[in-house]
């Protein structure tokens, strides 16, 4: 909510990130209640635990790139998206983003259960920003892209997980955005629905878009993306071209690159 | 933000995101971004009444069937506690002045705080996933206690002239009242939003807030039975006005039912309060705000 009016010149590049720290304020208890923090009053204790996601992350990404991000789980990849996207506060350092965002983060965009892929539909592009032209507009290209069927109008708790982030990933595709963030959206499409979305990364990046492609698949990686960065613990370890970079991994791993060949994307 | 072409014409596509301290976010952008998406709120809140009452026929008649019940067993509960013995027009005033009050209470002003204080909470996906103003979770919230409220005004006013009460021309003065009562709302709305992102337990006391509050309130009593005995101990009749719900929630019945014109220090104390929580909710709110994400 901070945007801050400034010029944009050609050599800014999309998305520059300096010296970025992101942490979490979580309390022990499952959840914070009233009762426990009275309690805590009364032991004098305060009890926030903080969770350092990212940690003096640098990097800049040009106009037209596609990026892959990769990394272990919990090493900070969807806490990079989404403090890029503005949601999340950094709590150091600095994000500069030229062009317009959209983000595909996680699975269940912002998605209400109890409505129907319809009604999530103009939600979600509403809450972006939409007008109801556009979406009506665009409305039926996004639910061609996804081949619900007439599951576009039941109830999003009776979805798959595959076919929610087929949705997810159609809708995040048509904003039309200057930069497209994905995280993990395809891990649970199946092979037909996989190639199609790889096609339509693949146009979005042809089209001089810039991408964010978090995967735990290198061969996707490998495939779609210009540039790759690798996160450990928060840390940006390496970046570089995707061969490099995946190579150096899978050696940091132990694990030959054979055990990612398996799962395509 | 999400920065898409809506916003383009006032900001610029660039975006600077920096540490936070609990502070506000630049006013201007914010509530023309909010402004922009008003359509999200409405059609959030379109949705959840539609998700509501799928089963639409009884779905509508729930919602006029709910608060005649409740009318009828808070009428009970005062006759029991007051004695019989009124003459039968003096009861059906209070049946009326009770259902003007309580429909209001119950199913708007109520209805605005226990699903404001869960709009955030339950928001849960959206807002991590999605950037956007999020005081416009809690204003959906009012506007769907709002489209509530409206079929209990209709049987509200079958009572009043099925009762053979008279229709004052005052009536077309009470939704200043209402008007109020809907800026106080949307400002507790928005604090106990904010309040259960830090302690989630806080939805389960509401409902004893909400009830005690509705005792408070001139309800089940008429706005003029305290008077009396406030005079007798010595207590200035203003103090009746630290309850917010007093001026407004009375006035609202004055209007309706009496066709009574609230005096002066009425307007005053209901317009400075829905000022006060409303200017004190948004800036509580909006100062949170950015904080929500790493907190759910
Ligand atoms: N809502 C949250 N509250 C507290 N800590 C969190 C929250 N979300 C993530 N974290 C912590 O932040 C760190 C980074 O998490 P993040 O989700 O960014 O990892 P990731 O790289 O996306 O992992 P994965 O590959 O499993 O998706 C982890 O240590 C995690 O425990
Ligand atoms: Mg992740």
């Amino acid at each position: 909510m901070t945007d801050t009016d400034t010029d944009t010149t050609t050599s800014d590049p999309a998305v520059r990130v300096e010296n970025l720290s992101v942490m979490y304020r979580t309390t022990f208890e499952k959840v914070p209640t009233f009762k426990s923090a009275l309690r805590r009053v009364g032991r004098g204790k305060r009890e926030v635990h903080e969770v350092k996601a990212l940690t003096d992350v640098s990097f800049e990404v040009d106009h037209g790139t596609s990026i892959g991000i990769i990394g272990s789980n919990g090493a900070g990849k969807s806490s990079l998206m989404r403090a890029i996207a503005g949601i999340l506060p950094p709590s150091e350092g600095r994000i500069e983003v030229h062009g317009r965002v959209s983000t595909l983060l996680a699975l269940g965009v912002g998605f209400n259960r109890k409505l129907s892929g319809r009604e999530n539909v103009i939600l979600g592009g509403l809450a972006a920003g939409m007008t109801h032209a556009e979406l009506n507009e665009r409305y039926d290209e996004i639910a061609e892209f996804a081949e619900l069927g007439e599951f576009i109008d039941m109830p999003m708790r009776t979805y798959s997980s595959g076919m929610y982030s087929r949705l997810a990933f159609s809708v995040a595709v048509h904003l039309n955005p200057d930069i497209l963030l994905i995280d993990e959206a395809l891990s649970t499409g199946d092979a037909k629905f996989k190639q199609k979305a790889a096609r339509k990364m693949r146009e979005v990046a042809d089209n001089a878009g810039t991408m964010f492609l978090v995967s735990h698949s290198m061969r996707s990686i490998k495939r779609l993306c210009s540039q790759c960065l690798w996160l450990h613990k928060g840390q940006v370890m390496m970046q570089g071209e995707p061969e490099e970079v995946i190579a150096a991994y899978s050696k940091f791993l132990e694990v030959g690159e054979d055990a990612f060949t398996l799962d395509d994307m | 933000m999400n920065a898409t072409r809506l916003d383009e014409e006032f900001t610029s596509s660039v975006h600077i995101y920096e540490p936070h301290r609990n502070g506000l976010p630049r006013l201007r952008p914010y509530f023309k971004a909010l402004w922009q998406r008003k359509p999200f709120a409405t059609e959030m809140s379109r949705a959840s009444i539609r998700a509501d009452n799928v089963n639409t026929f009884f779905g509508q008649i729930w919602q006029v069937l709910n608060p005649l019940f409740l009318a009828c067993v808070y009428f009970l509960l005062v006759m029991i506690i007051r004695g019989r013995g009124n003459s039968f027009d003096a009861n059906v005033e209070r049946f009326v002045h009770l259902c003007a009050g309580l429909f209001v209470y119950h199913i708007f002003f109520a209805g605005c705080v226990r699903q404001g204080a869960s709009s955030v909470v339950g928001g849960g996906k959206l807002l991590l996933n999605m950037s956007f103003p999020r005081l416009l979770l809690p204003l959906a919230e009012v506007r769907t206690a709002f489209v509530k409220f409206l079929p209990t005004l209709v049987v509200f006013f079958v009572i009043l002239l099925g009762f053979g009460r008279p229709l004052h021309w005052e009536v077309i003065i009470a939704p200043a009242f209402f008007l109020m009562l809907g800026m106080f709302a949307a400002g507790m709305a928005m604090i106990f939003a904010t309040m259960q992102v830090y302690f989630r337990d806080i939805g389960s006391f509401l409902p004893y807030m909400v009830r005690i509050w509705l005792y408070m309130s001139p309800i089940l009593w008429y706005p003029d039975d305290p008077i009396n005995t406030l005079n007798d101990a010595g207590i200035p009749e203003w103090v009746l006005h630290a309850n917010p719900l007093y001026s407004m929630v009375g006035g609202w019945s004055e209007l309706l039912v009496q066709g009574h014109i609230p005096e002066a220090s009425w307007w005053i104390a209901a317009s400075s309060w829905s000022v006060v929580a409303l200017v004190t909710g948004a800036l509580f709110f909006m100062s949170r705000e950015r904080e929500f994400a790493v907190r759910l």
